[in-house]
């Protein structure tokens, strides 16, 4: 009777769930067997960044975690330094969409920011986003 | 001229990698071809009770390995289909006792005879399975549409895409009710994770149970559901474009639910 009321209400029925789950662990399974994949999109990755910024090669941490539905890789990336925004004359944008305002504008003189702002050094390790691209006033925070 | 050398394997045991070895040989060899089938399951040789051969072992795969008869002393004629033989794994020795050159050897001696070599992998993805890979030049991947079979099937496609070889897939034991009441997954689903080209669709069916307690393959029954579906894997493996046979009858769930949709 159950059975009826849920295939009336159109519910799913448990190949679906079996689909979802092997989509993710066989996505693991992969990511699992394949440690050279991972070192060369770490290091596709630093090149990218190491454009706009100068990271912490020795520090940096990839890592894959589970999130519902999906499979989320995490980059830990420390930033030492921040280069001159006006400096970075090469690209219009190839730098990730998110930017909120003026993304569109060549870079404005206003968002000068002193050149290595965010402290030589320890930076405290800052997710893989484009928040410090902000006229990083203060060294980059730990934002999550 | 050269056989094509197939291995059939699944990474999981029990999902009828012997079965479909058997049957897919006895098929090729009612179709006329000649079909030599090796066990390289040694240890937990089957392939020769499911044929119904099992009395009839005289010299086994290490056997033939190890030079002590030839290739010829050790196959095994099947008296019902003429150009089928078998050549048995040893039941007493172990995966290791053959190296991957002395398989990759007597799997081309046995190539320069037949049409057919067709290869039952043992389960698992060590030695024994890279001794079978390692002969083939093609493989079958079998799975049952379940999680932990698709799994597994999905490590061997890996492996065995990286020696590059072709590989096509078998779902095994569907059971299409399931499928249409959204119980089990379907052909489609499977194909889906696994991105493998589909060879076969075979559904449960007792038929299998009772001719392996006889040790007659399926393809003895002309009358059997089976029997056809084997026939058409075995002429779609010859490169002939056969429609597969769609399984969803649906229930009337399904039925009024398409309705619904459609309306």
């Amino acid at each position: 009777m159950i059975e009826f009321l849920r295939r009336l209400l159109g519910q799913r029925g448990s190949s679906a769930t079996a689909k979802e789950r092997l989509r993710l662990v066989l996505m693991t399974d992969h990511l699992e067997l394949a440690p050279e994949m991972i070192e060369t999109m770490k290091r596709e990755l630093v090149e990218v960044i190491s454009r706009h910024v100068e990271v912490d090669r020795e520090r940096i941490d990839v890592s894959f975690e589970r999130q519902d539905s999906a499979l989320a890789m995490l980059a830990n990336i420390p930033i030492l330094s921040v280069n001159r925004p006006s400096s970075n004359g090469n690209g219009k944008r190839d730098e990730i969409p998110p930017a909120p305002r003026d993304a569109a504008k060549p870079a404005s003189p206003k968002r000068r920011t002193p050149a290595k702002a965010s402290a030589e050094g320890q930076a405290p390790p800052t997710r893989r986003r484009r928040r410090r691209k902000k006229p990083a006033p203060a060294p980059a925070p730990a934002t999550n | 001229m050269s056989a094509r050398r197939i291995v059939v394997t699944s990474g999981k045991g029990g999902v009828g990698k012997t079965t479909t070895t058997a049957n897919l040989g006895a098929t090729l060899a009612k179709r006329g071809r000649r079909v030599i089938l090796i066990d390289a399951d040694i240890g937990l040789r089957n392939l020769d009770l499911v044929l119904g051969l099992e009395k009839r072992i005289v010299f086994d795969l290490v056997e033939v390995a190890e030079g002590r008869c030839h290739l010829r002393q050790a196959l095994i004629k099947d008296k019902r289909f003429e150009s089928l033989a078998i050549l048995p794994a040893a039941q007493t020795r172990e995966k290791e006792a053959i190296a991957p050159e002395q398989f990759a050897a007597i799997v081309e001696e046995a190539a320069a005879q037949v049409d057919y070599v067709i290869i039952d992998c043992p389960a698992g993805i060590e030695t024994g399975f890279r001794n079978a890979v390692a002969g083939a030049e093609e493989a079958i991947v079998v799975t049952t549409p379940e999680v932990s079979s698709i799994r597994d099937a999905d490590r061997v496609v890996g492996k065995i895409a990286a020696a590059n070889k072709p590989i096509r897939l078998i779902v095994n034991r569907l059971r299409p009710e399931m499928v249409s009441s959204g119980e089990m997954l379907s052909v489609d689903d499977v194909c889906d994770v696994l991105a493998v080209e589909l060879l076969g669709i075979v559904p449960e069916d007792e038929d299998v149970i009772d001719t392996t307690n006889r040790g007659e393959p399926i393809a003895l029954r002309d009358a059997g559901r089976l029997s056809a579906i084997y026939d058409k894997i075995a002429r779609r493996l010859e490169g002939e474009l056969v429609p597969f046979t769609t399984f969803d009858r649906q229930g009337l769930f399904g039925r009024l639910k398409g309705a619904l949709k459609a309306g």
